[in-house]
């Protein structure tokens, strides 16, 4: 067999490979995609929906400031949330890696992920009764008299922000301290060997080294953030109204397909801009 | 051992064929002999209303919930014909659905109109041309629910109680813009019937107000978790729906129909124009509408709400009735509006106005 006919069989061979995932993403994503954009392009008319391709929908969200604070509500939630969760995940994921010995860390972590197990309206309805006038809470502050008047903490942005921390410290909780366990203890011998302290160490040497951990689950949150519809709905008291209940929005109350895709297309640029900045901040890190 | 092994796989090929006939045999008596598919709201699915039904026609009913009639549309828009066979609808939007084609004629004399409420009946919305595409079966108030122990009662009197400070912090909007708009225009001493385009910057003035001076404004669960736990003491748009369920465990939670009147919601019923199973959807039909299946649906699990069925009473018990106010019912049914009715344009208008006050 010629060099050529062999380069020719493993090129058949690659394509034979990839072709299944080729094809589910074709069918399941790009396909998909191209519909949604190009209904996007449609308008709602009345109760007719109109076939005809025009800007109307993305002009009616950048002029129609309800529309655009969906945008802006999103955003402010995610970068809060994502922010928080990294902040509470990081000294979670160390102490487990770090402090809890070998053999417990499996339970630690178990521990850590039980929130999981519930289901995610059960659980953001529970948060709901946590944070209410007569919650745990507002009564155990009013018992020790911390307060003298219940806290407002249930059905605004408050409680989004705690339902979604509760549930994005756990996810970032796993991503960090995989990435820490896989840290060599030898760049800790190195550091102390060179005089750095604890904090130092940390500093210098296991935090840069983990960032890209902290990065990939970051974006994972934002990206589930940003797209929830559940948790606002429920523990935000419709004070505020975040995209993706917008788009729920139209969908289910209007029949309006058109401009569901068109903020659907907007949500997702979102989202892109957001990879786009971590991939580019992980490709600046590697460099 | 050629004989045994054969007298093996024999026994092996006859309990695994054994085993399929029991499981098919088993599978065959559970399953009904008929399905039909109902486009319903959340009050159907209580099994307690539909598993005697299907014991009694040895069908299996298949329910998709949906609130809200634009969100039932979409169903619809994303099925094929014949996907449905009964669709529950707002009874203001049933001549919605007609022109659209998607609703069935039934025939009226297999219906018991005579035995519903006059003011139920709702033929100028039920039927078109003479023709009876759907009939009332539920109905009740979007008014004001509280908490007597916490607010004064007197003060629920006047619906201008839903935008003033006075109980600032501690109200909650249901949020379906449609009975509250229409309860805006009724507080501004208008009928719900007449609201128009020129109607929305007063009424959008009021929503602004009445957001300032609320907590949240929520779904049918979070209202009521929220009136239920004293997030708040009163919710704009509840009724008896949120509150006589709650009634045996939550004595302290009233409604009241205030002196301007409320508006009345009321769903109706129908068989879909390309229902396969035409005559098994009409039976469902009947069945929701006798008094039994009417007391079944007054008191489902989601929520309660008063049956259009005057027999319905009879299976009843004093307790229930008294949850719903059945002997009021009168005068309540004089004072009420229906929901608005608004063209496509003004219903835009209406969703954009909430739309704004949410995010304000």
């Amino acid at each position: 067999m010629t060099t050529a006919t062999l380069e020719q069989s493993e090129h058949r061979k690659a394509w034979g490979l990839v072709a299944p995932a080729l094809l589910w993403t074709v069918a399941f994503f790009v396909i998909p995609f191209l519909y949604m954009a190009a209904m996007s392009l449609w308008s709602r008319q009345g109760r007719e929906i109109l076939r005809v391709w025009n800007l109307d929908n993305y002009a009616r969200f950048f002029n129609e400031s309800a529309l655009l604070r969906g945008l802006t509500n999103s955003l402010e939630i995610t970068l809060t949330v994502t922010v928080l969760s990294v902040l509470l995940a990081y000294p979670l994921a160390w102490i487990i890696a770090e402090r809890v010995p070998k053999r417990w860390q499996r339970m630690a972590l178990i521990l850590a992920i039980l929130p999981f197990w519930t289901s995610y309206v059960v659980r953001s309805y529970s948060w709901l009764l946590v944070l209410s006038k007569g919650g745990v809470i507002n009564q155990a502050l009013l018992g020790i008299g911390l307060i003298s008047e219940p806290l407002e903490i249930a059905s605004n942005r408050t409680a989004t922000v705690i339902g979604f921390v509760h549930f994005f410290v756990m996810l970032l909780t796993l991503t960090i301290y995989s990435n820490l366990i896989q840290l060599s203890p030898n760049y800790r011998r190195a550091a102390a060997d060179l005089g750095a302290n604890a904090f130092q160490t940390f500093w210098h040497v296991i935090l840069p080294l983990t960032l890209p951990g902290v990065m990939t689950g970051a974006f994972l949150t934002f990206v589930l953030c940003i797209g929830d519809y559940i948790t606002p709905q429920i523990l935000g008291g419709n004070n505020e109204l975040v995209l993706p209940q917008i788009i729920m929005l139209q969908i289910g109350r209007r029949a309006d397909f058109p401009m569901a895709a068109a903020l659907s297309i907007i949500l997702m640029l979102a989202v892109t801009a957001a990879y786009v900045l971590c991939a580019r901040w992980l490709k600046i890190e590697r460099a | 051992m050629n004989q045994s092994h054969s007298g093996a796989a024999s026994r092996r090929l006859f309990s695994s064929v054994a085993a399929f006939t029991l499981v098919a045999l088993a599978a065959g008596q559970a399953a009904a002999a008929d399905e039909l598919n109902a486009l319903v709201w959340c009050d159907h699915t209580d099994p307690a209303l539909i598993e005697p039904f299907e014991k009694a026609n040895d069908v299996k009913v298949n329910l998709k919930e949906y609130e809200g009639t634009g969100a039932g549309l979409s169903i619809l828009e994303q099925s094929q014909p014949g996907d449905w066979d009964v669709m529950v609808v707002d009874a203001v939007d049933v001549h919605r659905v007609i022109d659209m084609g998607l609703l069935g004629e039934m025939p009226a004399d297999a219906l018991p109109t005579a035995d519903i409420f006059p003011e139920l009946r709702m033929e100028e919305n039920n039927t078109k041309d003479g023709k009876t595409y759907a009939v009332t079966e539920k109905f009740g108030y979007n008014t004001i629910s509280f908490d007597k122990t916490k607010v004064d009662p007197k003060d629920m009197e006047d619906l201008s109680v839903i935008w003033s400070d006075k109980y600032k912090g501690r109200i909650a909007l249901y949020d379906y813009y449609l009975p509250m708009i229409g309860l805006v225009q009724l507080g501004l001493g208008k009928k719900t019937a007449d609201l128009s385009n020129a109607d929305m910057p007063a009424i959008e003035e009021k929503l602004s107000a009445m957001k300032t001076v609320s907590k949240q404004v929520s779904d049918v669960v979070s209202s009521q978790t929220a009136l239920a736990t004293g997030e708040v003491d009163i919710l704009v748009g509840g009724g008896e729906w949120i509150t006589a369920s709650l009634a045996k465990d939550k004595p302290e939670l009233d409604w009241i129909v205030p002196k301007q009147g409320a508006v009345r919601w009321a769903q109706s019923i129908g068989v879909m124009k390309d229902s396969k199973k035409p005559d098994l959807a009409l039976k469902f039909v009947q069945y929701i509408l006798s008094p039994e299946g009417q007391a079944r649906l007054a008191t489902s699990s989601c929520y309660w709400g008063m049956p259009t069925n005057q027999k319905a009473g009879e299976h009843l018990a004093d307790e229930q009735k008294k949850a719903l106010r059945w002997d009021d019912q009168p005068a309540y049914l004089k004072n009420t509006q229906l929901y608005p009715i608004p063209t496509a344009e003004l219903d835009q208008k209406m969703q954009d106005a909430w739309t704004n006050m949410m995010q304000q």
